[in-house]
């Protein structure tokens, strides 16, 4: 059975319990400490020791169902993480063997597995994964695969307060976003939308294995709105480069032909 | 919470300071409850919330004194709940005369002789005194002690249920609000009257028989030289609107600290005995029988007082506590006035006080002007400190300001310093009272590092010590230590003093044989029961440790009665009578939680009940009644004297019976609504090292300063700045400011600022954001900004403090200090390196803002007396 | 001895898992490490589960602390708790790092007037110093009674602060010791602040 998360951020507050709950299960070093200047926003991204993070958008935009008096503004947070793609870049361009799908459907690096050669890093179309400047392999969330085994929900879930961060099957938490969205927009926030829960939507991941509710254009998060895993392009570009040498070849047999 | 039909959360950044117990929020939002978020910034509560309204940092008793006005004028109260369950039809006294009489003052108020303070008594119920349930008990002991304990008259109050008479409670709280109207709170809030109107309807439209409101405040209510009164106006709210101790009602603080609320109910408080019991004053206890006719009450709960000191005496001080010395009622030392925290660091810095113990505690950035603490604890002698790491407070003696400015060197401070690495949590046995009034217990997972001890470890061998140095002693002096029961076992390598050893003191025994007591109720006066805190008495109940009990709450009902045990008597909604309606129905379906079962013949419910099981609704006291033969079937507010809710607090206050606007100590304006600018009891310590700004308009000093705690640090660092998974996340000191502030000073979002006061300055990284906006106030424009009070100049991640900023000014209840509303400057740049007044040395140079000669009046002056310039009236 | 199984040697061959799997692109179970397939959850090898609660605010969630030979292991919410429901926040998620960290003194340190460092010192001999210190103060201070008369049995000479942030128990015997058994009246915690 799949699983996966869905991530609500109209109940996120940006308190980064998942953030800490995920590097002290994974026992992650920091990341560094960096004033950024970008709100309360200092991990700045998705990387090799961060595999939770939580994005501020602050935008001169009220929200739908929202009354504030310093004006014209919304606060919008996020908890990133890895989208465990159904179709994942990294996977397919690990030449190891290191990176691999689970029995539940996710993208899981086998650390005794990596040698750090880093052509995952540039394959994710959502610049999650990364290698560690330290040890130079590839890192990234794997869905607290051992948790998962033994029948644990992922330590960013379980800590969760508000229960943004969703975890379980993925057919359920489908029904259940959709749910949720119909019930956020009927509290008059007409902008939410769910990102990445399927392959129609997202045809060049084939969808997610973690999905979001957002507010409003993906970009406003960090988010691609259109992902493309490369293999997916490589196909498409075989079948372009196909159809241009068949073309050339007309051509050929036509300028041929006409020459005659 | 979750029951809540609307949430107001002001004086709180409830989903950053207390995330997980935001989860109830959301439940209650998830259940359709509307919440509604009052403060100066837009935060991470405001983005949950439906509604945020911003306000000027410390006026928030210009926006709840609004909310009573609202709900007075347009008779949104709930009317029996008022009526029967609040002092709202009580008479007072013939001479008490309102603010709008006074300008700003209440009856009297005496300016003869010694520091000026209010008398009291025109404030009292017509022809009754009333002991206060808390408060400043001793003030009134002495006026009421000729006749015994207060509350013997009680049956003699007067009362006009009709509400007409002008001296009733409730038309003098209709003058005292009258002006503070919608427009006032625009004028003085900076909220625009729309969004207050929306949000008082919405209040009021979520209260009554079959709806609830709550209101969930922290120290952004209580840092304030008037904490105590928005409280109090925050229970008129509740009160008027019929939402104390009933479910999705209530006034809940948010606490910062695991145990703050037991280190409260069982304090480590100067003026206060375990369980809430007062700690003698020498004036009027001289004798244990002077001390309980002052400060216990003849009506109400508090009439049992009297078991309860002497259960204390007898668990303190065993057999040498006899009846025939007033259970060594001598042994305890006696109070000749203000002991807190900031006068005791006042006196410290005069050399007055010469050994400190700080113990998990780090006042040297938590408190207020670390530059003063730094001060007085060079004066000590000897300094202790406990904790985890070396904090700002452990290396006092070469960490601050004035060694980076070179003022001076650590050789030159004589203070002995002792630190003693600390247990963790994990690393020893023992309970948390949290802000739910739940004691829970935390097991001792292993053995501490090194030579880290439990404080428990601590206090007992030390104390251990202290008794062999006094062996033998016959000095009077010694008698208490000398006698002080301290036979606790111990167990393990370290020789832990045993903590369920002490749960069991707490808990009370019976002296006889031993046998733990089942409750408070058991509790004597005649010596055969001994007990460490009153309130905390079942904790131990049938000699089982009740706070240990570990229930999962999804085999018991959502009160989770098994869960660990809350005080008293393991009830989760105090005064919950007041849920059923005076004949002891629920006042609705929706909202059933505690009702009176006629066939039973007591109170049952869903929690346990808060009130005398058996005594019916209809049970009126006979007028001469003494002791709980006072509480009416109807009384629901069984610590009062007269079992009422107090809109109106005859007794207990120092600064008057109704909350007021006053400005904060330092305000860009004078005060809207009453020529008294400031609370005039507020505590000020005039000194050269505490220079305070003008009371407002100080060109020196433009903008509003406020500060808070985010979601990423814990108070004032100890625990979570030398940590990398949280310092990450905030890594460095910064101040938020407006676009609009930004611009106005030309402050470079990402780059540096300096934040001054006349006690010192601070640099920080600026975040400009749209969460803050300027205040429109009667046509002018107020910036402000907000500094979080975290960093300090040790730890992994180090900043300057923002308590370098902050004076010494206090609420006159409690001394707690003013950090959430002051005056600053704000320059844009690194900080400059000059001398400061708190030093003792020369001040330096200070720099005025933009376009504002330079003035030095009244910052840092060596005069004792620093010039209050423009304050109309002191 | 364990008896050497070929065939079972053989199916660890990547490429005989993979078509035993019929895996054909290899990105599933069978590019599956041994340490990848034995992976478990820390926890399951925890030599005991503590019921404990967070030191952080005053919210009081629950958690459980998992420890392995003596040592903290991991430290999660506890999903029983009527409080938390298995929630922490970001501080509460930390507290593995606050009690195991490096950051931990482990030594009583001395600071002698003058001194420009600290020097350790034995916690018995501390414990001793401070005793004394305790009683030369409160003897120097001692006040029986005031300038009018009034006894007050105290010293003002010696002060406390602290107690939020430690056990309901400790807070009893600061204040049953200091106040009750020394006369310290200057007894305070971070309510007042």
């Amino acid at each position: 059975m799949a699983k996966g998360f869905f991530t609500d951020t109209s109940v996120c507050i940006g308190c980064k319990a998942c953030e800490v709950a995920c590097k002290q299960w994974n026992q992650l070093p920091d990341d560094g400490f960096f004033f950024t200047g970008m709100s309360y926003d200092n991990t700045a991204h998705l990387g090799a020791s961060t595999w939770r993070h939580v994005a501020f958008v602050e935008r001169p935009v009220p929200l739908g169902g929202q009354v504030t008096g310093v004006g014209r503004f919304s606060l919008l947070l996020e908890s990133d993480v890895c989208k465990h793609c159904v179709r994942a870049g990294c996977l397919e361009a690990c030449p190891t063997g290191a990176i691999t799908r689970t029995e539940f459907g996710t993208v899981y690096v086998q650390p005794d597995v990596c040698n750090g050669c880093g052509y995952c890093v540039p394959a994710c179309p959502f610049g999650v994964i990364d290698r560690r400047a330290d040890d130079g392999r590839a890192w990234k969330c794997t869905l607290c695969y051992d948790r998962l085994k033994g029948g644990l929900e992922p330590a960013c879930a379980k800590t969760c307060p508000t229960g943004s961060i969703g975890f379980g099957d993925t057919e359920e938490l489908r029904a259940k976003a959709y749910e949720r969205l119909a019930q956020v927009r009927r509290a008059g926030l007409k902008e939410a939308w769910i990102y990445g829960d399927t392959a129609e939507s997202q045809p060049g991941t084939e969808g997610l294995h973690a999905f979001f509710l957002i507010v409003g254009r993906p970009e406003l998060y960090n988010l691609p709105s259109d992902p493309v895993v490369p293999t997916k392009k490589a196909g498409q570009s075989w079948r372009a480069m196909g159809l241009a040498s068949v073309g050339v070849v007309a051509a050929a047999v036509g300028a041929v032909l006409s020459h005659r | 919470m979750q029951n809540s039909d609307c949430i107001l959360i002001q004086g709180s950044n409830f989903a950053e300071c207390h995330p997980v117990g935001f989860q109830w929020v959301m439940e209650a939002k998830r259940r359709g409850a509307t919440i509604i978020h009052v403060d100066p910034r837009f935060t991470r509560t405001s983005a949950m919330a439906d509604v945020h309204a911003p306000i000027r940092p410390g006026t928030d008793i210009a926006f709840l004194g609004g909310l009573i006005h609202y709900i007075l004028e347009n008779e949104r109260y709930f009317r029996d709940y008022l009526l029967h369950y609040t002092n709202a039809a009580v008479i007072v006294d013939d001479g008490f005369q309102d603010t709008e009489d006074l300008q700003g003052l209440f009856s009297g108020w005496n300016t003869e002789g010694g520091k000026a303070h209010y008398d009291f008594r025109t404030w009292q119920y017509q022809g009754v005194g009333t002991v206060p349930a808390a408060g400043h008990k001793e003030i009134y002991g002495q006026a009421l002690a000729s006749t015994g304990p207060g509350g013997q008259d009680i049956g003699n109050i007067q009362r006009d249920e009709t509400l007409a008479s002008p001296r009733c409670v409730f038309r003098i709280l209709e003058r005292h609000f009258a002006r503070y109207t919608p427009e006032m709170v625009e004028k003085t809030c900076g909220l625009s009257k729309d969004l207050f109107l929306k949000i008082a309807e919405k209040l009021c439209e979520s209260s009554g028989p079959d709806r609830t409101s709550a209101l969930c405040y922290s120290v952004g209510w209580t840092q304030h030289a008037v904490g105590v009164q928005i409280i109090r106006a925050a229970s008129i709210v509740q009160l008027l609107l019929g939402n104390i101790g009933r479910p999705g009602g209530g006034i809940l603080a948010l606490r910062g600290h695991a145990s703050i609320q037991g280190s409260t109910d069982i304090p480590t408080l100067f003026n206060l005995l375990p369980g809430y019991v007062p700690m003698p004053h020498a004036m009027e206890a001289q004798s244990l029988e002077g001390y309980l006719k002052t400060t216990s009450s003849a009506s109400g709960w508090w009439s049992e007082m009297p078991k309860y000191v002497v259960s204390l005496l007898k668990a303190w001080y065993g057999q040498a506590a006899r009846a025939d010395n007033e259970w060594a009622f001598a042994h305890l030392p006696r109070l000749t006035g203000n002991h807190s925290h900031l006068t005791t660091i006042a006196d410290m810095a005069e050399g007055r006080v010469k050994g400190y113990f700080v113990m998990g505690e780090n006042p040297v950035v938590g408190s207020t002007h670390g530059a003063l603490q730094r001060k007085a604890m060079r004066r000590a002698e000897w300094v202790v400190v406990r904790d985890f790491v070396l904090t700002e407070t452990a290396e006092f003696w070469r960490k601050g300001a004035e060694y980076e400015r070179g003022e001076l060197r650590p050789e030159e401070v004589q203070t002995e310093v002792f630190f003693f690495p600390a247990a963790a949590h994990s690393e020893k046995d023992g309970s948390f009272t949290n802000a739910h009034r739940l004691v829970q217990w935390h097991h001792k997972a292993i053995e501490p590092p090194g030579e880290a001890r439990s404080e428990l470890h601590f206090l007992f061998h030390l104390g251990r010590r202290l008794k062999q140095l006094y062996a033998g002693s016959s000095d009077p002096k010694d008698r208490p230590l000398l006698a002080l029961t301290w036979d606790y076992p111990t167990e393990g390598p370290y020789d832990e003093p045993s903590a369920e050893s002490i749960v069991r003191e707490i808990n009370g025994y019976t002296i006889a044989d031993g046998k733990p007591v089942s409750g408070y109720t058991k509790l004597q006066a005649d010596g055969s029961t001994a007990s460490g805190c009153w309130l905390y008495s079942g904790c131990y109940a049938d000699g089982v440790n009740q706070l240990a009990r570990r229930k999962p709450h999804w085999e018991q009902s959502h009160v989770a009665p098994e869960w660990a045990w809350a005080w008293p008597d393991n009830r989760r909604i105090l005064y919950n009578r007041a849920s059923a309606d005076p004949q002891g129905r629920p006042w609705s379906e929706r909202k059933r939680y505690v009702w009176w079962d006629s066939e039973k013949g007591e109170w049952v419910g869903k929690d346990k009940p808060d009130f005398i099981q058996g005594r019916p609704p209809s049970y009126r006291p006979q007028k001469e009644a003494t002791g709980l033969a006072t509480i009416a079937g109807d009384d629901p507010f069984i610590m009062q004297a007269d079992g009422k809710g107090w809109l109106y607090a005859p007794s207990g206050l120092l600064d008057g019976p109704l909350p007021t606007h006053y400005e904060p100590q330092e305000s860009p304006v004078a005060n809207p609504l009453y020529p008294q600018q400031c609370n005039p009891a507020r505590v000020e310590w005039r000194r050269k090292d505490n220079p305070y700004h003008w009371a407002f308009d100080d060109p020196r000093f433009p903008h509003v300063l406020t500060t808070y705690r985010i979601a990423e640090h814990h108070t004032a660092g100890g625990m979570s700045r030398w940590q990398s998974w949280l310092s990450e996340l905030s890594p460095e000191m910064f101040c938020e400011v407006s676009a609009e502030l930004a611009a106005f000073v030309g402050l470079r979002n990402g780059g540096w600022a300096t934040v001054r006061t006349a006690r010192g300055e601070i640099e920080a990284r600026v975040l400009v954001t749209e969460r803050l906006r300027p205040f429109k106030l009667d046509g002018r424009l107020v910036h402000s900004v907000g500094l979080p009070y975290h960093w300090g100049g040790a730890g992994r991640v180090r900043g300057d403090a923002a308590n370098e900023l902050l004076g010494f000014v206090a609420d006159p209840n409690v001394n707690i200090f003013e950090s959430k509303a002051l005056t600053c400057s704000i320059l844009p740049g690194r900080l400059s390196r000059g001398r400061r007044a708190a030093t003792g040395r020369v001040v330096g140079e200070y720099a005025a803002p933009p376009g504002v000669q330079r003035d030095l009046e009244g910052v840092g002056q060596l005069a004792d007396e620093p010039s209050q310039k423009k304050e109309r009236w002191s | 001895m364990k008896r050497f199984k070929p065939l079972d040697f053989l199916m660890r061959w990547p490429l005989l898992r993979q078509i035993r799997n019929r895996d054909l692109t290899a990105l599933g179970e069978s590019a599956l490490s041994r340490r990848s397939q034995e992976l478990r959850p820390r926890t399951e090898t925890a030599d005991r589960v503590v019921g404990s609660i967070c030191p952080f605010c005053g919210v009081g969630c629950g958690q459980l602390i998992y420890v392995r030979d003596e040592k903290v292991v991991n430290i999660e919410g506890d999903p029983a708790s009527p409080v938390s429901r298995g929630k922490l926040c970001a501080r509460g998620s930390s507290t593995f790092q606050l009690v195991t960290g490096t950051q931990r003194m482990r030594d009583v340190l001395y600071r002698r007037p003058g001194a420009k460092d600290w020097e350790v010192l034995p916690l018995e001999r501390a414990l001793d110093m401070v005793a004394a210190r305790v009683k030369k103060t409160r003897d120097e201070t001692w006040e029986a009674r005031t300038d009018e008369g009034l006894t007050v049995n105290r010293t003002l000479g010696i002060a406390h602060l602290g107690g939020a942030t430690l056990d309901n128990e400790e807070n009893y015997l600061i204040k049953k010791l200091f106040t009750g058994g020394l006369g310290i009246v200057q007894v305070e915690n971070q309510a007042r602040i």
